[in-house]
This record gives structure tokens, C-alpha cells and sequence, in this order.
């Protein structure tokens, strides 16, 4: 060798194409963006820990109380049964509308998946206003009681309906790309379909399970307006509650942060379960589409199932829903004028969360698309902190943050509107993550060598290639903002009322027909975006 | 239009502790076309981005003409050097039309007629209009091309451009392309790992090895007179016969050739399959060997021979008359051959 190359200085090594090529150190104007976004979205679980440590004794008692040990337990069983069921709906119908020759398999799969856009309280109010006391099952068969439809049973029935479909849509976009040839393989050496199913296809569709199955259960676990509508005593209602009755806020904090742990130890399990379970497919590309398993006379059951599932979970509802929304309409139990106003303020909550948060999560996306880095992946997963608490977590966290620090934005629209957008805003990142990923950095670097500095080139190139991922991203949050409930209740000004509130309201009182026009004018707003989104496929993400 | 001379002296890249390119000297003459050729992974893309200013040397200068791009202190940003480029995947922008994309260097209000001039050039005239995906492989790779030449640079960089078109349309376009610069009368640089594509299109080519260039000169240069070992046998199949060398002449197995400027003493002569010629007769001091084996590939055949010494070397010839294993053959030298000493 010649040369004396000391043992501190590079060695020469073959740079996997493209690995390192263009790292930058992001923009000052980004960089401090970014960081004040993703303090604001950890704002709330620091402060939550502020407010606990603060006074620790009363948020211990509680954490560790027998009752709270009591609600932990019920609200874990009602995930648990909520979670199970939606799995025993999704696999087999993902697995009929997939693999099999059902007949109109591909609007089944739209129809089972269709009760998604259901709103949970909505959904609990309809099940309420058809089965509840004084609801239509008890005026049409003309008696003075029925059996109570409230507590566990009523929650797990109205939860497992409007949550299935978490569960289905991932088993049937993994079962789409699972290799057909494996299963051929199975019955070649002798299986029989069932143990083919057993033993080949459902060790490869756990994943997808375990991914739905936990977005189910956190769903349930951060639940407020349907288990409340259904009288169930959860954790949020009981979080609710004591911040409704108590004096002793610290209490309520230590109440929430349980919750949030409970949380956390599902998302860290679901990653685990992720890392571990992740399968490959051996081998070559792209095999030949999968032929459909011929169901023979077994069709009319599975016809029957989906028929059954599809009437409860969706044509039962919105029938319930045309039904008290014409009550209530001939019995003048709403002025179009309050309708309008309500709406008028749900959208502009709604409207102001999804400018915001399309904005900080485009700011986040960029840092951590762009410019990769331990700084900017520290600041996207902070970003990510309103995933694990729920709504109604974030709520009273800021309001302990406002009342006791920046009291003038207590009471205002600015700080509901901060709430959604910090709950939201990790929805908002992942179609501009995609978006992005999709526009390579070299037809940036193209336009840069073409004589245009870096922000002509983000306003000429970068921004119009990702206007339909920030326009999904932002829709995602609008979405999900237009239909909080916890959060709207406990953050919005006094007697600003949204759509939301007013359905919750309404139905707490037993007012059917008040709370039907307000539900149908929610679900007409959220359909068109969300038919954007689906159309666009990041519904499912 | 013309183009100025690239220098670049000491170039030297590194991301963390991995050293990407050690040390480039490089000189590409006003409006000539050169190829930095070297496999994957040997420095001559972020050679090629250190000139575009899309990456930030540790050291070294790089100057066009006679203005400095990079030096002690220095960095002209990628949008103040003038410098067009072509991508490997051509990075058109996807939401332009071809006019909106060769246009885009022009400034907010492009000159039109320029737009059509370039279009003109590079054989797309009347698909202005037309949106970039509609464009087969060959047009985006043009619509790149013009999109570079359209501010009239001094330089066009090219990386890779000719890789992701198939074999039969990469030949088209190869001619084509290098009709195009010549025309435009820029200085051209572009990489590549295939060495046809070098030999075939550059005025120059520098093989580049492990971050360093190794050898710079006319493509016939580095072919037949390889500067070292590495460079042969990246350039082609090589033979290698072990020779001595004394008074302006080396002994080997396959005769004696005359050479120059070579010291005394054990060499090593290098041949290119198609200088090794065999026949039924030969030379007078052409060694004897017989046919161990034969590959055909129609328009050639790839003759194994087996010399006396019992060492295997081959020998490339034309498809016809067809050799056959076990023929006794003669071989000699017949061609350029090049003599490096011994390792």
C-alpha cells in the first residue's frame, strides 16, 4: 500500500447507490417550525405529567384506588370483547369477499366496510332511539318496558358494529397480496381447505390482525361518546365525570394517565407484534391472481351472514335515522336555523383544525422526508403523540395548561381548535409522508440546477406535487375534528354547540327527534371528503 | 453556444467515516465530451453532484471556465453555476407538460421560441403540448436533455443517462445524443459503468476506481493501453502473459513484440482477446496449441487455447470458419497489446 493513511481518517467505501447522496441540514425556518410544532404536540401529555407531579399524593390515591382498578378492568374487558368480535366478523368476511366466488363479493366488501363512516355515538344514539325506552321497537309493539339495551352488552353491540371494519380493512388488503401458489402448494400435499386456512393463511394474515385488532381496541379504550350514551361506566366517563364533579383536578389528571398508559403498553406491543410477525414472500414477483374458492352450497349461508351484518351495522341505522329525522322534521323539534348554526360551527372547527394541522404536518413531513436526521426523527415521533392519548386525555390537559398558564386563551375557540389539531395532526402526516416519498429529491435537485432557488422551487415543484396528499392529510383531520365529541365538550366556549355536542345532548335527554337532523347533516358532511379518501385509498391507513 | 473547460483538482467527498470520493484531478476540454467510467459505488456520481453543486466537497476546487464554482470558502449554490443536467431518471418535473419542462430554466415567462429551438434539437418538435408520462423512455430522456441545454449552459452533466432505455433504443439514442451535444457545442461530462457506452460516445474517457481516477486519455488509449491491471479488466476480457523485457523488445510465449519506454526485467504483456490470432499456419516463431474449447456467439466465436506451457488464453475471432475442440492451431500476437511490469 502506499501512502500512509492514519487509522482516524475515512476509509474509502462503496456507497450503496443513492444512500447519503444530498443530505442536508434542514433550513433554520423549518427547523424552528418544526420544533414548535412538535413541543405543541406534546404540550398535553407533558402537562398532564406537570399536573400529577405537582401533587402527587392525590394522583397516586387514584391511580392505585380500588374503583380505579374496578373501571381498568371493564373498560379492558369491553376492548377485549369489542376486539374479539370485530375479529370473528373481519376474518371471515375479508376471506368471503376475497378468496371466494360469493356472489357481488365486491359490493359486499363495500357495504361491510361502509359503517366505518359512523360516527360511534351516532351510532349508539341510533341504536338507542330504535331499541332504547320510548324508542321504535317499543312504540310499534305498543309495550310499557323492554329489556334495558344499556351497560356492557349495549356498548360491545354498538363498538363491535362501528368497529369491524378496522379490522377488516387491513386482513383483506393482506389477503389480496398473499401468494395464491402457497395455498395450492398446502393442498398439494394433501390439506384439506380448512387445514389449508389454518396452517397456511391465517399464520400470514396475524399481522394484519394484531394491526386492526389493536386500532379496534384503542378505539374502544379512548371511546367516550358511545359508552356514555350506552350508560356504560368506562375509563373516559369516569375521567369525565370526576373532571365534571371533582375539585381536585390532580385526581382526574392521575385518572387520564393511566388511560395513557394503558395506551402506550398496547401501541408498544402492537410494535413488537409488527417487528416480529413481519413475513416475506420467498421467491420470485408477481404470481397469478388467486382463483376463487368455489363455495358450492355453502353460499347461501355466507350470503345470509353478510345480509345480516350489512342490515345492523348499516341499513338498520340510517333507517333509524331517516325515520326520526322525518319525526322530527313534521314534529318541528328543530328550527333549520339552529341546525345551521350548529353545522356552521362544527364546520369552522373542523375547517380551522384542517388548515392547521395540513400545515404542521406538510412542516413535518418535509423535515423528515427531506432533510433525514436523528433532530428530525425525534421531532416527527414527538409530532406523533396525539395517537396515544385520547381525545378527551388532550382536553383536560390543556385545560389544566390554560386555566393555570395562559388563561386568556381559556374558554376560546383557539385552544378547541389547538386540541384537534395536536390530537390530529399525526393522521395529517402520513399521506404528505407518502406524497412526498413519491416526488423524488432529484427533481427538486433539477429544478435547482435549472436557476431556481430553494423556495421558488418548493412554490413551482415540490407544492404542487404534494397538493393531493396535502389535501388527504387535511381532509383526514377535518374529518376526524368534525366528529369529536370529549374534546368539543370539554373545550369548547360556553354555548358554542357543535353538531357533535348537540347529538350527545339530545340523546343524553332521550330527544330522538332532535338528535337525528344534527346526525344527518354530520354524516352528509363527512361523506364527501371521505369519499375522497377512499377513492384515493388512504382511508384504510 | 460554447462550451468552456471543466478543472477539477483534489475533489474529495466523504459522509462520516465513508469516504466516497478520495482524490479527483480531472480536466475536460471546452466543448468536448467526456465519460467518467467506473463501476457501482466508485465516487463518479457524487463526483458528478459535487460539480452540479448538490453536494458540498471536504476539499478541492472546481472551476468552469474561468469562473470558480468551488475552492477554499467557497460555494456557488446548484442554481447560480449554469450547469444543466441530465438524471438517471430523467426527473422531469411530472406535473408540466414538455414545453413547461424545457422551459423551466428559462425563467417565469420562457422565451417560446427557444423552447421550440431546443425541441427542435432534440428532434420533439410539436409534442410541446403533450404531458411528460405520455412520452415514451427515449422522448423523457430528450425532453431531459433539452430541458438542460435550454439555458444555454456552458456545461451538461449526464448521469447514467442512457441506463434505464433498452438495449436496441440505447444504441439509437447513444449516436444520437452525442450528435446533439456536439451541435449544441457544450462540454459535456457524463458517468457511466459501461464501458461501450464510454469508448463509444466520449471524445475522453476517465476510468475512476475506489474514489481515484486511474487512468484519463481517447478511449483507444485506455482500451489497448490500459494503465493498469484493474483498468484492463474493467475496460474487457484480458489476457495476461507473463514476459522479459530487454532491449526494446519482450520475449513471451507468444513471440516477441517490439516496445517502448519499458524497463528491463519481468513484465507482464497484456492482450485483448481479439489480438490473440490463430491459424492452421502462422509466423515462424508463433507457438503450437490445441482447441480446448469454443464458445459461439454468431457474429464471433471465443476460442480457449491450450499453450504449450499448458496456461489457457483465448483468442477472439469471427464466426466463420468455425474452430473445433481438439484442432492444432498456431498463435501469435495481432494486434495492440500493452506491457506493464511484473506485479
Amino acid at each position: 500500500m502506499s501512502g500512509g493513511v492514519s487509522a482516524s481518517s475515512p476509509r474509502w467505501h462503496a456507497l450503496t447507490p443513492g444512500a447519503l447522496l444530498g443530505r442536508r441540514k434542514p433550513p433554520a425556518a423549518l427547523l424552528a417550525a418544526g420544533l414548535v410544532i412538535a413541543a405543541g404536540a406534546v404540550l398535553p401529555a407533558v402537562y398532564l405529567l406537570i399536573v400529577i407531579a405537582g401533587d402527587l399524593g392525590p394522583a397516586l390515591d387514584v391511580a392505585f384506588d380500588a374503583d380505579t382498578g374496578l373501571v381498568l378492568l371493564r373498560t379492558l374487558a369491553l376492548a377485549a370483547a369489542v376486539t374479539a368480535a370485530a375479529v370473528l366478523i373481519a376474518v371471515p368476511i375479508a376471506w368471503l369477499t376475497v378468496r371466494t366466488d360469493l356472489p357481488g363479493r365486491r359490493l359486499w366488501a363495500t357495504l361491510c366496510t361502509l359503517p366505518l363512516v359512523i360516527p360511534s355515538y351516532v351510532g349508539a344514539y341510533l341504536f338507542v332511539a330504535a331499541l332504547g325506552p320510548n324508542g321504535m321497537l317499543q312504540d310499534a309493539l305498543g309495550v310499557e318496558r323492554l329489556p334495558s339495551i344499556y351497560g356492557f352488552f349495549g356498548a360491545w353491540l354498538v363498538l363491535t358494529l362501528f368497529t369491524y371494519p378496522l379490522v377488516l380493512l387491513p386482513v383483506r388488503s393482506t389477503l389480496r397480496r398473499l401468494d395464491p401458489q402457497l395455498e395450492d402448494a398446502a393442498r398439494g400435499m394433501g390439506r384439506t381447505p380448512f387445514e389449508t386456512f389454518r396452517t397456511v393463511v391465517l399464520p400470514q394474515l396475524w399481522p394484519a390482525i394484531a394491526a386492526g385488532g389493536l386500532l379496534a381496541a384503542l378505539y374502544v379504550m379512548s371511546d367516550f361518546g358511545a359508552v356514555s350514551i350506552m350508560r356504560f361506566d368506562s375509563f373516559t366517563t369516569e375521567i369525565y365525570v370526576s373532571y365534571k364533579s371533582a375539585f381536585d383536578r390532580t385526581a382526574t389528571a392521575g385518572l387520564g394517565a393511566v388511560l395513557v398508559a394503558l395506551m402506550l403498553v398496547l401501541l408498544w406491543v402492537n410494535s413488537r407484534i409488527r417487528n416480529s410477525r413481519a413475513l416475506h414472500r420467498l421467491g420470485p414477483g408477481p404470481s397469478r391472481p388467486p382463483r376463487p374458492y368455489p363455495l358450492g352450497r355453502w353460499r347461501w349461508p355466507a350470503l345470509l351472514g353478510c345480509s345480516a351484518l350489512v342490515l345492523i351495522a348499516l341499513v338498520l341505522p340510517v333507517a333509524v335515522l331517516v325515520y326520526w329525522s322525518t319525526e322530527g322534521i313534521a314534529g318541528g323539534a328543530v328550527s333549520a336555523k339552529i341546525v345551521g348554526a350548529l353545522a356552521a360551527n362544527s364546520l369552522m372547527t373542523a375547517a380551522f383544525a384542517a388548515l392547521a394541522g395540513g400545515a404542521c404536518a406538510l412542516v413535518i413531513a418535509l423535515l423528515a422526508g427531506r432533510f433525514p436526521g436523528a433532530v428530525s426523527r425525534t421531532l416527527e415521533r414527538m409530532s406523533h403523540a396525539g395517537y396515544a392519548l385520547p381525545g378527551i386525555v388532550v382536553a383536560l390537559a390543556l385545560v389544566y395548561f390554560a386555566t393555570r398558564a395562559v388563561a386568556p386563551v381559556y374558554q376560546t375557540l383557539t385552544l378547541l381548535v389547538f386540541a384537534l389539531t395536536v390530537h390530529y395532526l399525526p393522521l395529517g402526516i402520513g399521506p404528505i409522508t407518502a406524497a412526498l416519498g413519491q416526488v423524488s429529491p432529484r427533481v427538486e435537485e433539477a429544478a435547482r440546477g435549472l436557476g431556481r432557488g430553494p423556495l421558488e422551487v418548493f412554490r413551482t415543484i415540490t407544492a404542487p406535487l404534494l397538493r393531493g396528499g396535502i389535501l388527504a392529510g387535511a381532509a383526514l383531520v377535518f374529518l376526524h375534528a368534525i366528529k369529536e365529541l370529549p374534546a368539543t365538550l370539554i373545550l369548547a366556549p360556553i354555548g358554542f354547540e357543535t353538531l357533535a355536542t348537540e347529538i350527545w345532548n339530545q340523546t343524553t335527554f332521550g330527544f330522538y327527534e332532535a338528535s337525528a337532523i344534527p346526525s344527518l347533516v354530520l354524516l352528509a358532511i363527512a361523506a364527501p371528503p371521505l369519499y375522497l379518501l377512499s377513492e384515493r385509498g388512504t382511508v384504510s391507513s | 453556444m460554447s462550451g468552456a473547460p471543466l478543472v477539477l483538482s483534489g475533489l474529495r467527498k466523504s459522509y462520516g467515516d465513508v469516504l466516497a470520493v478520495a482524490s479527483v484531478d480531472l480536466a475536460v476540454e471546452a466543448g468536448t465530451i467526456c465519460a467518467l467510467l467506473g463501476p457501482s459505488g466508485c465516487g463518479k456520481t457524487t463526483t458528478l453532484r459535487m460539480i452540479a453543486g448538490l453536494e458540498r466537497p471536504d476539499a478541492g476546487e472546481i472551476s468552469v471556465g474561468d469562473r470558480r464554482l468551488n475552492g477554499p470558502g467557497e460555494f456557488v449554490p446548484p442554481e447560480r453555476r449554469r450547469i444543466g443536467m441530465v438524471f438517471q431518471d430523467y426527473a422531469l418535473f411530472p406535473h408540466l407538460d414538455v414545453a413547461g419542462n424545457v422551459g423551466y430554466g428559462l425563467g417565469r415567462r420562457p422565451d417560446k421560441r427557444r423552447v421550440a429551438e431546443v425541441l427542435d434539437l432534440v428532434g420533439l418538435r410539436g409534442e410541446a403540448d403533450r404531458p411528460v408520462h405520455e412520452l415514451s423512455g427515449g422522448q423523457q430522456q430528450r425532453v431531459a436533455l433539452a430541458r438542460a441545454l435550454a439555458p444555454t449552459p456552458e456545461l451538461v452533466l449526464l448521469d447514467e443517462p442512457f441506463s434505464n432505455l433498452d438495449a436496441t433504443l440505447r444504441d439509437r439514442l447513444r449516436s444520437e445524443v452525442r450528435e446533439i451535444l456536439a451541435d449544441a457545442g457544450v462540454t459535456a461530462l457524463f458517468v457511466t459503468h459501461d464501458q461501450a457506452e464510454a469508448l463509444s460516445i466520449a471524445d475522453t474517457v476517465a476510468v475512476m476506481n475506489e474514489g481515484r481516477i486511474e487512468q484519463i486519455g481517447s478511449p483507444e488509449e485506455v482500451y489497448s493501453r490500459p494503465a493498469s491491471r484493474w483498468v484492463a479488466s474493467f475496460l474487457g476480457e484480458i489476457e495476461v502473459v507473463p514476459g522479459d523485457a530487454s532491449n526494446g523488445a519482450v520475449e513471451c510465449e507468444l513471440g516477441s513484440l517490439r516496445v517502448e519506454h519499458v524497463n528491463e526485467g519481468p513484465v507482464d504483456v497484456l492482450i485483448r482477446p481479439e489480438s490473440v490470432a490463430i491459424g492452421l499456419s502462422g509466423p515462424q516463431d508463433a507457438p503450437a496449441a490445441e482447441v480446448v474449447s469454443r464458445r459461439y456467439y454468431g457474429h464471433d466465436q471465443l476460442v480457449a487455447l491450450r499453450l504449450p506451457s499448458g496456461r489457457i488464453i483465448h483468442s477472439r475471432r469471427f464466426g466463420f470458419p468455425a474452430w473445433h475442440e481438439g484442432d492444432r492451431v498456431r498463435v501469435w500476437i495481432d494486434g495492440p497489446s500493452d506491457v506493464l511490469p511484473r506485479a
